[in-house]
């Protein structure tokens, strides 16, 4: 009854978290919703066994996403009751409810329907997680089996900063990214940005390093570096750098490259491309997490700093 | 288990190649940064033209389909990366117009000596190259998955092609086309997490063997079909495409509309044709070219009222995204119901390789002609044909290539659905592909007329023509015109040999003449408040009413019903029509 409790509470919570973030009339309150919903789906994959997931939703959906959302609606302010006169009447808001109650409704069906037990490829997966050297199952899947997929959405996130650094009005090409922030130096904010980043580094790079035999990784090891970063740079004890600067471009794309780079390596080591030699497996895995995960860090603390506002000289 | 395990072909390595080339290319640029970037890309163009010749080589040397095992982890554990016909079709065709439209962004977007780097030019070049490794996956990943993040890299390589001038319009459409977009992926994803808790796989040959009739496989085939189709734009989901195609700098617009748009295009085909043929069922399939009708119908008569010589065209790519859907009903098998790869989908994918070539050009040709006169508004095109001879050639060209005249592209793949519907008795779409071409001819008659016209005064070009542009702009017009020679796979016989008789060259009059009667009617004019007797009130009133139906569809609330909507109707027709 208490275990029922303790899975269920969650779940309607979520659901609960769901509708008020979809609700809610301002974009602020939505945001929070929906880091509370995110920090609620943590808790629910961990209670799953899916802790690397858990650590993915914390660090990606619940963390950034959020902040990102939040630091949008801040710039949305003024424009908040221009979206609200654009609410559609109720004949539109009924037949979205309808189709939404439709398809939603099909899909909860559709899952129920899914064959028990469900086939799935962990057997295969454990079987062959030997031949990587890796211990995580989930880091075979990533840097093995589908390492393609990890090396192509390190290549998404890339894209992802291109696509904000477009957002650059001309003459601020290649500048510093978002204001110069001014934080008082004796205040909460400072203090926290000089007390916090120390811990959090260790955590991340702690999160990165188990990741090869425990649940953790690079992804979610990079975005709590990232928030460091970040915080540091929302305190103003440090700034971001113009993004003219070859080095900054150079670290953005070391860890891409690198993955290119040794499954090159493969073609000739191990005869296919993205191909390990078995007893090279876990070292050339390595290589590619060790170069990729900075590069994911600087990529995603630039991602989050937005557009570059600063010419560099006015700096 | 799978009987069949996937193995390496000769020349698989090219796959990946295909792939990453471009996106090294990306890489090495972003970090040399200035002139370098606009170097680099022209040597990955190359490099990857290169690659696509080899893959169209090597396929034709071993006659069979390429296939590479990622780090020789066979599915269902690993990736496979396969090129049949259509994918090494689409991608030596997509490589092509990359290389066109190069060289006509090189007047555009070039870096002076010792200049300092700028913005649009750079990022233009970065993501020119980032489309093309992204597209080249949507052709050969063969695993459900990969062809997501191939939609990802797709949407995000596009997304900042649409806002490239910085306008606060065209940031609006960008941002329009980026939230309908990742509403696309959403959907796709769903679809593909419930074929892997049916099937246990994400490998899309495997899917074919394992996936039947059941209401999760219906869910993904309806839920990843409907997110597809709003990436691809496809009626009444292309709320998105006008303003963003329109508002974006005439080399990123060729790129966006002949290019990004085949990505989800051909993820349909993948899913439809080889993941599941024997479940969508002859309705769904109905439905799908429905909808191609109703693009083909509103996208037409839409770009007959536009101003702007843009929006003009980026209307037509709606209407042309609606021919891409007309292959599905017609190449069901009448005996068991299931797609089969014939002629229908020969015809499908030689109509995206037409569009692409030809609608690259019609864009290019658009940039060309502003660049003359200095504005693009159709009804002030007078003496346009002698300020920018060659882009109203071009332009002729392309839109000819569109209509389905011999012998191009268009016009072997209108033949090819004909004989389909001829041969399993769906009239309907007999009367839809005669029709459609009078539609193309209409708006591509009206801008010729008034391009053509004598202006009251001479117009002087405000700019004299970029040579390479003219070129690159003639060459890719020319190429969709020629097309029907170079098809890549087999032809029946006599498709072609009848093309010049007496009775294709009365057809040829007819569709021009449909065309004119309709340019005449519903083309947008100068001044649309002149009396007028009863006809072109009549026709006025039909057109400001496709206006309204349009305006309504594309508000954002509307389109979102229509997406969930379609979902349920796809899903419905397959549960209950099998």
């Amino acid at each position: 009854m208490i275990v029922d409790a303790f899975y269920a509470a969650p779940a309607v919570l979520i659901l609960a978290l769901a509708v008020y973030t979809t609700v809610v009339r301002g974009t602020f309150a939505a945001s929070v919703g929906f880091l509370a919903y995110g920090l609620l789906l943590t808790i629910t994959w961990v209670q799953l066994h899916a802790v690397d997931v858990a650590l993915t939703e914390a660090a990606i959906g619940a963390g950034l996403t959020s902040l990102l959302l939040v630091r949008a609606s801040h710039r949305l302010r003024e424009s908040e009751a221009a979206i609200r006169a654009e609410t559609p009447g109720l004949p539109l808001k009924l037949a979205a409810g309808l189709v939404a109650g439709i398809v939603g409704g099909g899909i909860a069906l559709a899952v129920l329907t899914l064959p028990e037990p469900a086939p799935t490829l962990a057997p295969q997966v454990a079987a062959n997680l030997a031949a990587t050297g890796v211990g995580n199952p989930i880091t075979a899947v990533l840097m093995a089996f589908r390492a393609m997929d990890t090396m192509l959405e390190a290549i998404v996130v890339l894209l992802a900063l291109v696509g904000v650094w477009s957002l650059a009005p001309d003459r601020a090409w290649g500048g510093r990214q978002g204001p110069r922030y001014n934080a008082d130096p004796d205040g909460i904010l400072a203090f926290i940005a000089r007390v916090l980043p120390p811990i959090g580094i260790v955590v991340g790079i702690y999160i990165f390093w188990i990741g090869a035999d425990h649940p953790g990784g690079k992804f979610q090891g990079a975005t709590v570096v990232a928030a460091m970063w970040l915080l540091a740079m929302l305190a103003g004890l440090t700034d971001a750098p113009p993004i003219r600067r070859r080095w900054v471009r150079a670290l953005l794309v070391a860890g891409p490259l690198a993955f290119v780079a040794v499954g090159i390596v493969g073609v000739y080591a191990a005869g296919t491309f993205l191909g390990y030699p078995p007893d090279a497996a876990k070292a050339l895995i390595l290589v590619i997490e060790f170069a990729l995960m900075p590069s994911l860090a600087f990529t995603l603390g630039l991602v989050m700093a937005g557009a570059p506002e600063r010419p560099e000289e006015a700096a | 288990m799978s009987a069949v395990l996937a193995a390496s072909t000769p020349g698989g390595l090219l796959l990946p190649a295909a792939v990453l080339v471009p996106f090294v290319g990306m890489m090495l640029a972003l970090v040399l940064g200035a002139r370098n970037v606009q170097r680099v890309a022209a040597l990955t163009i190359v490099a990857g033209l290169g690659v696509a010749i080899a893959i169209v080589a090597t396929a034709a040397q071993i006659a069979a389909p390429l296939e590479y095992v990622l780090g020789a982890w066979a599915p269902p554990l690993g990736i496979v990366l396969r090129a049949d016909g259509p994918a090494i079709a689409m991608l030596l065709a997509i490589a092509v117009v990359v290389v066109g439209v190069g060289l006509y962004a090189s007047g555009d977007f070039a870096t002076p000596k010792g200049a300092p780097e700028e913005r649009a030019p750079t990022v233009y070049w970065l993501l020119l190259l980032a489309v093309w490794g992204s597209l080249n996956l949507c052709f050969l990943s063969g695993d459900l998955f990969t062809l997501y993040v191939a939609l990802e890299l797709v949407t995000f390589a596009g997304v900042p092609l649409v806002c490239l001038d910085g306008k606060g319009e065209t940031l609006r459409a960008a941002l329009r086309y980026l939230v309908f977009a990742l509403a696309g992926s959403i959907f796709y994803l769903l679809g593909a997490v419930l074929f892997y808790g049916e099937t246990g796989t994400l490998d899309i040959t495997m899917i074919a063997e394992r996936a039947h009739a059941s209401p999760a496989t219906f869910a993904a085939i309806g839920a990843m079909t409907a997110g597809l189709l709003a990436k691809t734009a496809l009626f009444p989901l292309h709320l998105w495409l006008p303003p963003a195609h329109a508002g974006a700098p005439p080399a990123a617009s060729a790129v966006l509309s002949a290019l990004v748009v085949k990505g989800s295009f051909f993820i349909v085909v993948r899913l439809w044709f080889d993941a599941v043929p024997a479940l969508p069922g002859p309705a769904a399939a109905q439905l799908l070219a429905a909808l191609g009708a109703g693009a083909i119908v509103v996208g037409n008569v839409l770009a007959l009222r536009q101003e702007r010589l843009k929006l003009l065209v980026a209307y037509s790519t709606v209407a042309q995204i609606g021919y891409l859907f007309l292959m599905f009903p017609l190449a069901l098998d009448p005996a068991t119901g299931a797609l089969l790869r014939g002629d229908a989908l020969t015809a499908g994918i030689l109509q995206a390789i037409s569009h692409a070539t030809a609608k690259a050009a019609m864009f290019m040709a658009a940039g060309m002609i502003y660049a003359a006169l200095g504005h693009d508004r159709i009804a002030d095109f007078a003496g346009a044909a002698r300020a920018a001879p060659a882009a109203v050639l071009a332009f002729a060209l392309g839109g000819v290539a569109l209509m389905g005249i011999v012998p191009s592209g268009a016009y072997v793949a209108k033949k090819l659905l004909l004989d389909a519907a001829d041969a399993s008795g769906q009239w309907w779409w007999t009367a839809l592909l005669q029709g459609g071409g009078a539609l193309t001819a209409a708006y591509v008659v009206l801008v010729l007329f008034r391009a053509l016209a004598r202006p009251q005064e001479p117009v002087a070009p405000k700019k004299p023509a970029d040579r390479t542009q003219a070129v690159a702009t003639l060459a890719l017009a020319a190429l969709s015109f020629v097309l029907a020679f170079a098809t890549l796979g087999p032809l029946p016989d006599g498709l072609l040999s009848s093309a010049f008789s007496s009775k294709e060259l009365l057809a040829t009059a007819a569709i021009l003449g449909a065309g004119a009667l309709l340019a005449a009617g519903l083309g947008r004019r100068r001044d649309e408040t002149a009396p007028a007797g009863f006809a072109r009130r009549t026709a006025l009133g039909i057109g400001r009413a496709f206006e309204c139906a349009d305006t309504m569809l594309r508000r954002w609330p509307v389109a979102g019903i229509s997406l969930l909507a379609i979902t349920s109707l796809f899903v419905a027709l397959m549960a209950a029509v099998r």
